[in-house]
């Protein structure tokens, strides 16, 4: 089983600029180190309708290198890396947002700038009929589905034009 | 009215005096008349629920969400500390060292138990595994996967991790763990139903106050956990939310 091991082996970090669809931008960290998934164990969150963080569990602060206190009423997009394309944050919040749910293969941005992939799934909170929240659960993907991945985003990357 | 009990069908077979007891219990300490069935499958349980016929039931949390938001049932009240969670294992003379291993076409064993077998499923995705592309073969007890590992009848074994830690020795030893769940939410839940409304604060007032009454312990320890926890129904529901996550897309 693995433990988790935040350590950077080959760490190359470099800054990033990013840009969210708010208009705000922030720089990042990014380094081309791996984190691997630990087996058996599941990244959960929960947000509001408009991302913000409002519960996560002990797996989500352990992957993402931050503490508690540093996630809780932050955007979710705090774990947005450079390589994902915007057009998959695009499509995620437009079925959420549509009621339905959503599944794919995310990289994310560590604290430390290193990523993790994962296989994100996300199904909108229905209460009385209204649409109060997301909850996201994360679990190990295979390394082919990250493979797929890997080229199908770099290819809408460069259909962004970066 | 008689109010229907009924306790999902994955308990251990060890654990069906205990059940009996507890109804006993609960039934002397609110008064109510509270008849206890037991189901030798979940189609025979799931089919009892369509046709109204189930007012309080400690619930696979699989079924959570048909109870809740197709028959209306509400959250009543938890085991304490005690969450479900599966786990993979091998024959320990299996050359497969890691989930990574396990190719498509292998043998999975298991039982019925819904949620046991959608984790366990999942920690078989890593290998690209789903239910499309593994034979899976349920067995009738746990036991009874823990023999078809054993034999050579089956690769991969899913288990409740519960159920694996209460094998014997031997049969463990016999037997390696690849992977074992940490989710740490998924939990079976006492729900009531609408029928049974009427009796919800005496229920509820006797259950959480269990561990309290001398017998109620000693039933409890029986039952294998300590105390029940209040549940609320943005609990059932937010388990509900996961459990969708989990199910295929």
């Amino acid at each position: 089983m693995n433990d988790m091991d935040p350590s950077l082996v080959g760490a190359n970090p470099a800054e990033h600029r990013l840009s969210y669809f708010n208009g705000t931008q922030r720089k990042v960290l990014v380094t081309d180190s791996e984190v691997p998934y630990p087996d058996g164990k599941l990244i959960v969150s929960r947000t509001d309708t408009l991302g913000i963080i409002t519960q996560c569990n002990q797996a989500f602060i352990d992957m993402s290198g931050y503490a508690a206190s540093e996630i809780l009423g932050q955007p979710h997009c705090l774990l947005r890396h450079p390589d994902m394309p915007k057009a998959a944050y695009a499509d995620l919040w437009a079925t959420v947002s549509s009621g339905r749910k959503w599944h794919g293969y995310v990289k994310n941005l560590r604290k430390d700038g290193a990523y993790y992939w994962v296989h994100a799934v996300v199904v909108p909170n229905v209460r009385d009929g209204k649409i109060v929240g997301y909850t996201s659960v994360r679990r190990k993907p295979s390394r082919s589905k990250v493979s797929e991945a890997l080229a199908m985003y770099a290819e809408m990357k460069v259909k962004e034009g970066v | 009215m008689t109010i229907n009990l009924t306790i999902s069908p994955d308990f251990s077979p060890a654990k069906i005096p205990s059940w009996h007891i507890f109804n006993t219990w609960l039934q002397r300490s609110t008064g109510e008349s509270i008849h206890l069935i037991l189901f030798d499958s979940f189609a025979q349980q799931r089919q009892a629920i369509a046709e109204d016929k189930i007012d309080l039931i400690y619930a696979n949390p699989y079924d959570a969400a048909m109870l809740v938001r197709e028959k209306g049932f509400v959250a009543l009240a938890h085991p304490g500390g005690l969450t479900d969670e599966a786990i993979v294992v091998v024959a320990a003379n299996s050359p497969v060292q890691g989930v990574e291993d396990l190719l498509p076409g292998i043998r999975v064993a298991s039982t019925a138990d819904p949620d046991v077998n959608m984790m366990g499923m999942i920690m078989l995705e890593p290998a690209d595994l789903c239910q499309n592309n593994v034979q899976s073969e349920t067995c009738t007890s746990y036991t009874l996967v823990a023999k078809q590992l054993l034999s050579g009848n089956a690769d991969v074994g899913i288990l409740p991790a519960r159920a694996f830690d209460g094998l014997s020795a031997m049969v463990k030893n016999s037997l390696r763990p690849l992977v074992r769940s940490e989710i740490s939410v998924v939990r079976h839940m006492l729900l009531i139903g609408p029928k049974a409304m009427a009796s919800l604060a005496s229920l509820r007032e006797a259950i959480l106050g269990m561990d309290k009454d001398e017998k109620g312990a000693v039933i409890l320890n029986d039952l294998g956990f300590a105390a029940w926890e209040a549940s609320s129904q943005e609990d059932v529901e937010f388990m509900i939310d996961l459990v969708d996550t989990l199910v295929d897309q």
